[in-house]
């Protein structure tokens, strides 16, 4: 009996790697809005990442303008939404954790850094209306 | 000619599976390792819509610390403008009131795991406020030098007490030291702040 070639395993591996990095980059969501992350020094890992939602708020990028105006926009999952859909979306979002998990749902603010607080405030009263009361507000470490 | 047979060997691939299946393994591992950073925080549970504003606890003068962000992102710090520079060490002076000043919060008698009895500014509130108008950074600006004075407190007591920093504290007394030191900011519209 001959021996099996392996010479060939490692090409397979390789496959699967590429496969692995395509997939994981693919998973980010598409941006509608243009954030750019405010600067802090007091940061804290957010550790689970299946238990953290993520809110973004921002303007609208450059080709969404004609439609959406320069406004500041709250982008849920893909989509650009209004705040009264927050609720509904923390609902699903929720109902789709598993049920140990629910009270230690996350929710991550990645608001730009020259947004007014007025819509941030609008999008904290929504949150804790729907009972999404763990908030994280997303920062990067200050350069300097 | 049984010398032209010798072949020089082949080099051994086995091994270069292992080789592709350790960077398979470093890149699982780093692209999860790129996480979320943030400001933690937690918010208050929403209010009943048929309850009243006015029964609400009381805040005493003395226990209270207002921080309020205006239009056009000024600190203002219990009805005085001051430098966000300034801010962690006023915060750091209100919670801990160590000359046991009146103007500051009262403290409070306290077992606390590790310390035994310890007077604690238990009721203390940092109420944060701010503008419609305030910009984002401005606010994270604050939230973060609140946080820095917390974790400072936290820090030196911990060195005080274990010789270690706060981070590198078990648990246990990683608790014990939340204890002392527990976070209190309210950013909800906290009524009767001016009470007596």
């Amino acid at each position: 009996m001959p021996e099996l070639n392996t010479s060939s395993l490692p090409d397979l591996v390789f496959a699967f790697l590429f496969f692995i990095m395509m997939v994981t980059s693919m998973r980010e969501v598409t941006l509608k809005v243009v954030f750019k992350a405010p600067q802090a020094t007091e940061l804290q890992k957010l550790e689970k990442k299946s238990l953290i939602t993520f809110v973004y708020i921002g303007q609208p990028v450059p080709e969404l303008r004609t439609q959406m105006g320069s406004e500041t926009r709250v982008q849920l999952n893909d989509q650009i939404a209004e705040i009264s859909e927050i609720q509904d979306y923390i609902a699903q979002e929720k109902s789709s954790m598993k049920e140990e998990d629910q009270p230690f749902m996350t929710v991550s603010i990645k608001a730009d850094y020259e947004t007014k607080m007025g819509i941030v405030t609008d999008v904290k009263q929504a949150l804790r209306e729907a009972y999404a009361l763990k908030i994280s507000y997303s920062a990067k470490p200050r350069i300097n | 000619m049984a010398k032209k047979k010798k072949k020089t060997p082949g080099i051994n691939g086995t091994s270069s599976a292992d080789i592709a299946f350790m960077l398979l393994l470093f890149f699982l591992l780093t692209s999860s390792m790129d996480t979320d950073k943030g400001l933690p925080r937690r918010l208050p549970n929403p209010v009943p819509k048929d309850q009243k504003d006015k029964e609400d606890v009381e805040i005493k003068q003395r226990n209270l610390m207002v921080v309020l962000i205006n239009s056009t992102n000024e600190v203002q710090c219990n009805n005085e403008i001051i430098d966000i520079r300034q801010l962690k060490d006023k915060v750091k002076e209100f919670v801990e009131n160590a000359y046991n000043n009146e103007h500051m919060p009262e403290k409070i008698e306290m077992d606390v795991p590790f310390f035994g009895n310890m007077l604690v500014t238990k009721n203390h509130i940092i109420s944060l406020r701010n503008d419609r108008g305030t910009e984002y950074q401005a606010y994270i600006d604050v939230q973060n030098e609140l946080a820095a004075a917390y974790n400072e407190l936290r820090n030196d007591v911990s060195k005080k007490k274990f010789g270690k920093s706060f981070a590198e504290l078990d648990q246990e007394q990683q608790e014990a030291v939340m204890m002392i030191y527990k976070q209190k900011i309210s950013e909800a519209e906290p009524r009767n702040y001016g009470g007596k």
